[in-house]
């Protein structure tokens, strides 16, 4: 085994520096760096030749022809001469082939130091350009579906169909896992608290109230959100990719119509039925709770329950799942038409449908329920 | 003279006036001017990164160009309303590189969505069409595939037959022949001119496999990426037998001319 490359310096004259390599040049932690020369050459201003020699050189790779990259440019800028001896001609041949195309300055990507005003400027057109897009995308959504209800839009039924089926039946084990939980966990906070007062079997009422008018809505919202939205975006995002939606377009047929409807068409039509399902699951999951505390049996938990409710709590809740669906629908699309043409920006495309739903669910809801207070319902 | 004259206006297809493509402030080719001809077997060549591809998203509609006309007979493309451009360019089909076929549905759905919306054929008349079309590139047999489960030259193919659904008037391909083996490559290059011959369609190529661009091309401009222009137009093989343009030389014969 022979040693690491080894990098040797003779002053041979005033203004000539001899550079020897020797021992084993391949890419290695211990390597000799041009640093090194450029180092010695601050000590030694006036060399303006440096003569390179191989002795003893028993291998080389890459690592040497990054040293003698760095050093040629180091020397052309420093306007040194620089001469070879006894080295491989391979290293010289791959020397002149990497310089055989000179390098594209201008093909560099114009990265520059931002500062953080620009930064900050940036960020905040590119904010109100996403407003921008966000509303041009609603308004295409919009006229799509005025042209549904017109008869007038295309659209493939059996898309219709298999989309209604994977954001439907598919998504009941999930949904039902979720709402009979969180029917459990709101039985069991306020159980512990209306215990206090004796008052436990309002519990019913907390557990009915919430579920039907709210939380099974945001829930399934933010379920469908991560499961059927990010699918969505993940979807048209690859078909961005692929070109299938140019392909569309060239053919004269819109990709608002064609993709974007059916799926929030689906969404908007499933969602209240995923919400009334999620509050069956939700009551029952309270009902659990509540029957183990003293002095409720399921006939009273069950007529707490209905004496509790009216149509308004059901209305509202179902109405809010609708514009839930709408909403999720929506932001999947959105992200996977305007995803870019990257395996990592489907990825991204994805990610962000996600949020963009939660975040729209979570403003929808706030605004319905202020709505709703204001009303008195 | 001046029936010569109206003779050259009716020939043209597609006229390329004065156009600019730039994406933002980046301007990729500029003072293009060509011509199309009806029957023209057309190659748009250039090295890569020269912008021949967005040259085809200009043509098909896809991306405005920045300055300039595009005219399809005597309607400047660009400027017209989005109704008529849609109506210009479903007279056209487009192979894209990837095929672009949509994946979620089969072969046979694939070539049906062009004739269920624009046509009022009957299911089983739609049903004959596409057998048709699909065993015109030698896929008969296969309309019930998904285009994940062929491959990726019978997915190019698939995308001409696709392309060719509505009996287009034009037809373009992107890149036809890159990533296909010599002989699926060469095949693809007899079919197109099998069908420009036998059809009188319009073909425009973009593609730099000089292969294909010397047998099947009878038309062809050079965009040169250092120029940022075109620098001819012609027939390639013409053009190879005259040109004393370095760069147009270097591309037609593989850089081996200058190195000797």
């Amino acid at each position: 085994m022979s040693m690491t490359g080894e990098l040797l310096f003779e002053q041979s004259s005033k203004d000539t520096l001899r550079l020897i390599l020797s021992g084993r040049w391949k890419l290695e932690k211990d390597l000799p760096a041009a640093d090194e020369v450029v180092r010695k050459l601050g000590d030694a201003p006036e060399v303006c030749n440096i003569d390179l020699e191989a002795r003893g050189l028993d291998a080389w790779d890459s690592g040497l022809l990054v040293f003698l990259t760095d050093l040629r440019k180091f020397c052309s800028e420093k306007k040194i001469r620089l001469k070879g001896k006894n080295l491989p001609s391979g290293v010289l041949s791959m020397l002149k082939l990497a310089a055989a195309v000179p390098e594209k300055k201008d093909a560099r990507k114009a990265e520059g130091r931002v500062t953080f005003l620009i930064d900050l400027g940036n960020q905040t057109v590119d904010f109100f350009r996403s407003c921008g897009d966000l509303l041009e995308f609603v308004g295409e959504a919009t006229v799509a579906f005025s042209k549904l209800l017109r008869g007038k839009a295309q659209y493939r039924r059996s898309d219709l169909w298999l989309i209604l089926e994977s954001c439907s039946a598919q998504a009941v084990p999930i949904v039902t896992l979720i709402s009979f939980l969180v029917g459990m966990i709101l039985a069991f906070i306020g159980g512990i608290q209306l215990q206090m007062f004796g008052a436990q079997i309002y519990v019913a009422d907390l557990v009915a109230i919430a579920m039907v008018r709210l939380m099974a809505a945001i829930m399934t919202g933010i379920v469908m959100a991560g499961r059927t939205g990010g699918a969505f975006a993940a979807q048209l995002g690859t078909m961005q990719v692929n070109q299938e939606i140019d392909a569309l377009k060239t053919l004269g047929i819109s990709p608002m119509e064609f993709l974007v409807l059916p799926r929030m068409l689906a969404l908007a039509l499933m969602m209240p039925l995923l919400a009334l399902y999620a509050n069956i699951m939700g009551i029952l999951g309270g009902a659990l709770v509540g029957m183990s505390m003293p002095g409720i049996n399921l006939i009273q938990y069950y007529n707490q329950t209905v004496a509790s409710l009216n149509l308004w709590h059901l209305g509202i809740g179902l109405f809010s799942s609708a514009v839930f669906g709408v909403i999720v629908a929506l932001a999947g699309c959105m992200r996977g038409i305007q995803c870019g043409r990257s395996a990592s920006a489907v990825g991204e495309a994805a990610t962000s449908a996600v949020v963009t739903a939660i975040v729209g669910i979570i403003l929808a809801t706030a605004i319905i329920t202020i709505i709703t207070n204001m009303l008195g319902v | 003279m001046i029936a010569a004259k109206e003779n050259i206006k009716e020939d043209a297809h597609i006229i390329v006036k004065d156009l600019t493509m730039a994406y933002g402030s980046f301007v990729v080719m500029q003072d293009l001017n060509f011509k199309i001809n009806r029957g023209d077997v057309f190659i748009i060549m250039g090295g890569s990164g020269c912008g021949k591809s967005t040259m085809m998203t200009i043509l098909i509609g896809l991306k405005s160009p920045a300055k300039g006309q595009v005219f399809y007979d005597d309607v400047d493309f660009w400027m017209t309303d989005e109704e008529t451009r849609n109506r210009i360019i479903r007279r056209a089909g487009v192979m894209y590189q990837s095929g672009a076929l949509w994946s979620s549905m089969t072969l046979e759905e694939n070539l049906a969505l062009p004739l269920e919306t624009y046509t009022d054929l009957r299911p089983g008349q739609i049903h004959e069409v596409v057998k048709l079309k699909l065993s015109l590139v030698g896929l008969a047999g296969f309309e019930d595939f998904y285009p994940s489960e062929i491959s990726g030259g019978m997915q190019k193919r698939a995308g001409i037959a696709r392309a060719m659904a509505l009996d287009p008037e034009i037809l373009f391909f992107d890149e036809p022949s890159a990533g296909l083996d010599p002989v699926s490559a060469r095949r693809l290059d007899d079919l197109i001119v099998q069908l420009s011959e036998s059809l009188g369609t319009t073909m425009v190529v973009v593609t730099h496999e000089l292969a294909s661009i010397f047998t099947i091309g009878n038309n062809s401009v050079f965009l040169d990426a250092s120029k940022r222009t075109m620098t001819a137009i012609g027939d390639p093989n013409k053009l190879l037998a005259e040109t004393k343009d370095p760069a147009l030389r270097l591309f037609l014969t593989r850089g081996e001319e200058s190195s000797g």
